[in-house]
């Protein structure tokens, strides 16, 4: 099959499925089956076309469009972007499989839109990951861009849903421009639109020219990444999306704004001297620590799951940083392990993150709410769905066997290499990392200890919760896969360091070398989470055996829950903001919780009637630097708005000044 | 051949070292009734206590469901699982099937079990546990990562025997400030880990500054006996990785000297953790930011240590 054929069919069958979406809008069941049917063989085909090439099948590439001798629009498909599509196919498929059942409460409210505009962001998104060139390049980031906002927005009868939206526009926006800059600038210096120009000359760039280029760009896929400060769009644009949307925004489109900016800043512009990776290294860990601590405040499952997103495209950010320090410092070996972890890690972010989605979604169908104050018990009423949001948290809070733990300790496997790449400066910045890194993992468990502790377990806290019932077949069904896919990378890591032998060995010239199937390995240590799972269980079940053997009767006898001689309430129970106090406190200095009480008295002030506390942490980002830099645009704007009199005359003299100006500058 | 037998070897170790984690908790208690003038239980009045739970009725908590259940063995399987990767006689042990990084993860994963277990409870007490006990682990963590790392660094790897062994071969002159720094950090966290004084106070139910004895308010019977046998192999676990990380002395001598080595790092260290618990106060639970702060900073000073002096 020509390879044009075989990149465009990925794509093209998911723009047919959006196509037949809405030629059968009339019929909203049977254009969400066929859009979904399309979307399903994308992703197969996708699957289908990455894998040979991460199994060393030749890159290769077409030119698809080329209306002018220096304006092509290019397809390639080299490791890289095989593995980012595979990452997009296997996620895509459980996600849209599971969307099936869950986009049926939108079908008579804009469904085969909801269908089709999912399929047309799928198609942008695989675009994006082949594109070989500028043009392609933009025009698929732009349309995702769109795409994903009209998705966004789905629900714009909502206020506060068109308000996120807005925020999201502007931020994707801005991002696209700074990119915008970027491609211009090595544009004018190669003299062509195409990536292997650039790759060409990004050796004979000029220093400065280059910098400017990587840090343009740095700021552009950050912004799609969710990177902080660049985040605010993202807590905001993912609660509001329909749950399938939101798995999909934050599973792959943000691994595609890492995907992009391991494309530009490493392989296009070369990865450049030591400070580009410590860039980003420290940008990953202030995303990571600050993204999972926000995660704690929050009591909205799915805010918590978007700042959780942010958390995680740090950890990744850790890992490509860390390899892109050791690249630049010729360290091949460190660098090729750094990097498998940190695409390894965006790979069960992708996976995991979709799950808790899902999860989450689920949950917001069975009982209307999101807000984790509300809910509870559910571990009775949605036992399936309980067990699979179950496995994604333990794979989010780094925890063995689970394939979040598994990229986690490549990665602190890498920042051993880091420490060990030179001076001083090196191992403390290792340590430091290290202990980032630890903190991160720590406060996932406690953030998900909470989340599913407080929405599953115990007494209902609202008569939905309580009246609650399982989900959907085929939402489960999805999650399952993803659940799968979670456990299994877990425990047979080998699988994916093989699969990165391919983007390892092009961008570090080295790879993680194919280890056996169930084991992680660096050159020094190694940890086998099949054997601890093995020994965990073995362990666990002759314990149970002993007891068994030993003493009264097996089964336990049901007792009510000491409540100091009350009955127990379920307000009685700690709730998401409770469990999240001690660490609230611990972190006062970073959070800054903000606390106002009201109270009427009875007696002042020893008898209060009424009693109102409202609490939260202060939007740092948006008070300090959002606030100042749009006050700022705003009060220029109304200076800019004097010099427009409404006067044609005026204008006309403004016009004829101009004209003088550039006489006497431009000569 | 070799693999069943260390196979064989492994579990071997591990019976021995359960075997063994009761009597350090009545030790450690003889110690603290020395200090406060007193006869104290009997050293072996651990392994009664489990016995008696053992017997008893189990009682579940109306609100729970199957996680409450299912949660004391899977806290007890996956802190026996780290016990094997701990070097306790030699560098490498029969089953060396991980390093610190999995360590943490399976004591990261009991604790999260036992977080859960504490909430589906539905107490305030259980609740409350679990909260203070994922806070403080989120303090934990990053002082026991950065002061292995320390040691790491000079060692060119986490994996415990290999550190042990660097120590080793580079005999007395390894005893430098920098290895001292990072046992100063160890032993910060070996006290929160083991969940004693000035962090936690292993003696309590009643007071409302409890921490892990919280979340076993609602727990009885057997799922109790479960969740006292994994907090005591958790304790000797966590001596034992100190011992092997800082004080590798005895590690891979001949098996009488090295078990020799091994009981008395572990009554030493024992004995310091009661000798603490008896002569300090409990800490505030928002002073603890501070003093895990310092075992965090004590890992990075560690490094620039070995910069200065050499490691």
């Amino acid at each position: 099959m020509p390879p044009t054929l075989l990149l465009s069919l990925s794509p093209g069958l998911a723009l047919a499925g959006a196509a037949a979406a809405l030629v059968l809008g009339r019929w909203p069941a049977a254009a969400r089956m066929a859009g979904s049917l399309g979307g399903l063989l994308a992703a197969l085909v996708g699957l289908a076309v990455a894998l040979p090439v991460l199994l060393g099948a030749p890159t290769y590439g077409a030119t698809l469009y080329q209306p002018t001798p220096f304006l092509t629009a290019g397809l390639r498909l080299d490791s890289l972007s095989a593995w980012f599509v595979l990452l997009l196919s296997v996620v895509t498929f459980a996600v849209l499989l599971a969307g099936i059942g869950y986009a049926r409460a939108h079908d008579g409210h804009g469904g085969p839109r909801l269908v089709a505009i999912t399929n047309v962001f799928l198609a942008a998104m695989l675009l994006v990951l082949v594109a070989d060139g500028a043009f392609g390049f933009l025009l698929a980031w732009e349309l995702m861009a769109v795409a994903s906002y009209l998705l966004v927005v789905h629900e714009h009868e909502q206020a506060a849903v068109r308000r996120a939206g807005f925020v999201y526009l502007v931020m994707t926006h801005l991002g696209t421009a700074f990119l915008l800059v970027a491609f211009l600038l090595l544009r004018g210096a190669a003299g062509a639109w195409d990536f292997a120009a650039w790759r060409a000359a990004a050796s004979s760039l000029d220093p400065y020219l280059r910098d400017a280029a990587f840090l343009l760009a740095l700021i552009g896929c950050s912004t799609k990444a969710g990177v902080i400060p660049l985040h605010v769009w993202l807590p905001r644009a993912h609660p509001v999306a329909p749950s399938h949307v939101s798995a999909l925004m934050s599973g792959v489109m943000l691994k595609v704004g890492l995907y992009a900016l391991v494309r530009l800043g490493w392989d296009v512009l070369g990865g450049g001297p030591p400070w580009w990776g410590e860039l980003v290294l420290v940008l990953g860990l202030v995303s990571a620590v600050l993204g999972v601590l926000y995660a704690l405040m929050e009591h909205d499952l799915k805010r918590l799951l978007a700042f959780h997103s942010i958390e995680n495209v740090g950890i990744v950010l850790i890992g490509v940083g860390t390899a892109m320090v050791l690249n630049a410092m010729a360290q091949p070996a460190g660098a090729a392990l750094a990097l498998a972890a940190g695409l390894f890690h965006a790979l069960n972010h992708a996976l995991f993150k979709a799950l808790l989605f899902l999860g989450a979604g689920a949950v917001q169908q069975a009982t209307g709410t999101r807000d984790l104050e509300e809910l509870g018990g559910l571990v009775r009423r949605m036992p399936q769905t309980a067990a699979l949001f179950l496995v994604g948290s333990l794979a989010i809070a780094a925890l063995p066997p689970f394939n979040g733990f598994a990229s986690e300790w490549l990665t602190f496997q890498g920042l051993l290499a880091l420490g060990q790449a030179g001076g001083p400066g090196f191992g403390l910045a290792a340590v430091a990392a290290a202990g980032g890194l630890a903190l991160t993992g720590a406060l996932a468990a406690a953030c998900f200890a909470k989340a599913f502790g407080v929405a599953f377990l115990a007494l209902p806290r609202s008569e939905a919760a309580a009246q609650a019932s399982e989900s959907p077949l085929t939402l489960r069904a999805g999650m399952a896969l993803l659940a799968l896919a979670c456990l299994a990378l877990g425990v047979a890591p080998g699988v994916a360091t093989t699969l990165l032998a391919g983007p390892t060995q092009a961008l570090a010239g080295a790879s993680p070398g194919p280890g056996p199937v169930w084991t992680l390995a660096s050159s020094s240590a190694g940890a086998a989470p099949a054997v601890l799972l093995g020994v965990t269980l073995l362990a666990a079940s002759v314990a149970l055996l002993a007891a068994r053997l030993r003493g009264g009767p097996f089964a336990g006898r049901l007792t009510p829950t000491w409540a100091c001689g009350f009955a127990l309430r379920p307000e009685m129970q700690y709730g998401s903001t409770a469990f999240a106090k001690p660490i609230r406190l611990f972190f006062r200095a970073i959070l800054r919780p903000e606390r106002s009480v009201e109270a009427d008295y009875a007696l002042a002030p020893f008898f209060p009637a009424r009693w109102r506390t409202r609490g939260g942490v202060s939007p740092v980002f948006e008070r300090r630097i959002y606030g100042p830099v749009m006050r700022g645009l705003l009060g220029a704007a109304a200076i800019a708005r004097t010099l427009q009199s409404g006067s044609v005359r005026l204008y006309l003299a403004y016009i004829l000044a101009t004209l003088v100006l550039l006489l006497v500058l431009a000569r | 051949m070799t693999v069943s037998m260390d196979l064989g070897a492994a579990a071997l170790q591990t019976l021995l070292v359960l075997l063994a984690a009761p009597a350090l908790q009545g030790w450690i208690k003889l110690v603290k009734a020395r200090w406060q003038g007193r006869q104290g239980p009997p050293v072996l009045q651990a392994y009664a206590d489990l016995w008696k739970l053992l017997c008893k009725e189990t009682l579940l908590p109306e609100p729970s469901s199957w996680i409450f259940r299912w949660a004391p063995w899977l806290v007890l399987g996956a802190t026996v699982a780290a016990t094997t990767l701990v070097p306790w006689v030699t560098p490498h042990g029969p089953l060396a099937a991980g390093d610190v990084v999995a360590i943490a993860g399976l004591l990261a994963l009991a604790r999260f079990a036992q977080a859960l277990g504490a909430l589906d409870t539905g107490s305030a007490f259980g609740g409350m546990g679990a909260s203070r006990e994922m806070a403080i682990a989120a303090l934990v963590e990053p002082a026991l990562l950065s002061a292995t790392f320390a040691l790491a660094l000079a060692a060119g790897s986490t994996d415990p025997g290999s550190i042990a062994a660097a120590t080793l071969s580079a005999g007395w002159g390894s005893l430098g400030p920098a290895h001292l720094l990072a046992l100063g950090a160890l032993l910060v966290v070996a006290i929160a880990e083991t969940g004693r004084i000035p962090v936690d106070n292993p003696d309590t139910h009643l007071e409302l500054t409890m921490v892990h004895e919280g979340m076993l308010l609602e727990s009885s019977g057997r799922l109790l006996a479960a969740l006292q046998m994994a907090a005591l192999t958790k304790q000797v676990l966590v001596l034992g990785l100190v011992g092997a990380l800082a004080l590798p002395w005895g590690l891979g001598a001949p098996l009488p000297l090295a078990a020799t080595a091994l009981v008395l790092k572990l009554l030493a260290l024992g004995a310091l953790l009661g000798s603490i618990e008896s002569l300090y106060a409990k800490l505030r639970i928002l002073r603890l930011p501070d003093l895990l702060g310092t075992a965090f900073a004590l890992g990075g000073l560690s490094v620039l240590a070995q910069t200065v002096f050499g490691a």
